[in-house]
């Protein structure tokens, strides 16, 4: 089976899995909600200093409702010890490893766009002032997310406290990825596209993903087979 | 060329040995019955020769290659202790998944076959979840024969395996046996176990107290094994 396959055979195999329960989807969109209406009730939203914030609140609200999603990744194959199955499957630990991020980079996403509009509204930002360019940003910072977090999914499965450890250590990994995706938001949401002046954000975003994009399929087969 | 062959193989959990080098062989078409008592290595064998963890030393050969080869997982079939199914999906959709994943020419032929081969036909788009324990053992049988491997790893297959599930699990080691297919068990119910056997192999705090043929006296006695070469 090509490479490409069986990552789309994880991918849906997950996804199907996901949209039957709907347990972790339905607490991170609950999650994502409640913190964006509870923030605009901490900020006055005509207040120019909470547009200018407001990138960067947008972020940290995907980032905790992502770890929610990315938490159930590969605790999904503990039960019935499913996680052996797949690594004795003749499927390359990195197509099962993309596979999984793809299904988790598809779902953030979906919570994502739906926030979107309510972080519009609540904060008074005209988010689809530069849409194609905050589509740009949310789906390198998105895939930044992911892959982090599907990859410290993996690592932590086997922890007895893997809900509480997974957030303590892919948010310091994620500190650049964040950083230039809350600046670039940040920029896109008040007014500001990105240009020359800014684009280096967005380079160190891509460079993010591409780098442990790589380092996280070289690893991933030790990290899968102890 | 031995089906597994296990050479000098240590696993270490931390600084405990769970295994010291051990060293097996199961030829082609033979059914090697692991014994011990608990916490004898049993499982953590078998799982290293699995390819779910690495020997700290040694080697292991399945039909020639590595256990981490894709040629190599391609032919190799485990059941554990989990049924290794989803829960979220039907017993159709799980044999499906694995057909593709084991890249089957037909995944759903050969899912519907095994459903039908394991009596789950009539319950092929039930969710698992809604599964009674004995159709989830016999659909986590269907799973490990799927894709008609040639070398099969069993731990503790027949505990907690109902009447129906363990006259479906016999029967399939039998015709594997008879297609020479290489099987490897671990149990603590002999009397099944030894009746499938061609090889013994006694494990004893991680090391192989005996290894040879499957005798006439350990089919009637059970016990024998352990009373001559066990800890007592």
């Amino acid at each position: 089976m090509g490479f490409f396959r069986q990552v789309l055979v994880v991918a849906a195999k997950d996804l199907r899995a996901e949209f039957r329960t709907k347990e972790a989807i339905n607490a991170s969109l609950a999650f994502a909600l409640v913190i964006l209406v509870l923030f605009s009730f901490a900020f006055d939203p005509l207040e120019e200093t909470t547009r200018a914030i407001s990138g960067g609140l947008l972020w940290i609200v995907f980032a905790f409702a992502g770890a929610l999603l990315l938490n159930r990744s590969f605790t999904r194959e503990l039960a019935n010890d499913c996680l052996d199955a797949l690594v004795a499957a003749p499927v390359s630990a990195a197509g099962l490893f993309l596979g999984k991020a793809l299904a988790n980079y598809v779902l953030i996403f979906g919570v994502e766009l739906v926030a979107l509009p309510v972080f519009g509204v609540f904060y008074n930002v005209h988010w689809t002032q530069f849409f194609w360019q905050l589509m740009l940003v949310l789906l390198l910072g998105n895939w930044g997310v992911t892959i982090i977090g599907t990859v410290f999914s993996a690592l932590t499965v086997n922890l007895r406290l893997r809900e509480v450890m997974l957030p303590m250590l892919i948010y310091p990994m994620l500190l650049p990825a964040l950083a230039a995706a809350m600046q670039l938001t940040g920029y896109l949401v008040t007014g500001t596209p990105i240009t020359k002046e800014n684009i280096s954000w967005l380079q160190m975003l891509a460079g993010f993903d591409v780098m442990f994009t790589a380092v996280s399929l070289v690893l991933i087969e030790h990290v899968l087979v102890g | 060329m031995s089906a597994v062959a296990v050479d000098g193989v240590w696993k270490f959990y931390g600084d405990y040995p769970a295994l010291r080098d051990i060293r097996l062989e199961a030829p082609p078409g033979s059914c090697l019955a692991l014994i011990g008592r608990n916490g004898a290595g049993k499982t953590t064998l078998l799982r290293t020769i699995a390819g779910f963890m690495r020997p700290g030393r040694g080697e292991i050969r399945i039909l020639g290659k590595s256990p981490r080869e894709t040629e190599t997982r391609r032919n190799l079939g485990f059941i554990g202790h989990g049924i290794a199914v989803y829960d979220e999906l039907s017993a159709f959709e799980n044999l499906r998944l694995y057909g593709r994943l084991y890249n089957l020419p037909d995944p759903k032929r050969s899912a519907l076959e095994w459903l039908e081969r394991t009596g789950l036909d009539r319950v092929r788009d039930g969710l698992v979840r809604e599964f009674s324990r004995g159709m989830r053992q016999r659909l986590a049988v269907a799973r490990a024969f799927l894709h008609e491997p040639s070398v099969l790893l069993l731990d503790e297959p027949f505990t907690a395996l109902d009447d129906r599930a363990i006259a479906v699990l016999q029967r399939l080691l039998r015709e594997a046996l008879a297609a020479r297919k290489t099987i490897i068990l671990s149990t603590h119910q002999l009397r099944e176990a030894l009746e499938l056997a061609s090889h013994v192999a006694l494990l004893a705090r991680g090391q192989v107290a005996f290894h040879g043929p499957c005798t006439p006296e350990m089919v009637s006695d059970p016990g024998y094994v352990y009373a001559q070469y066990g800890e007592g």
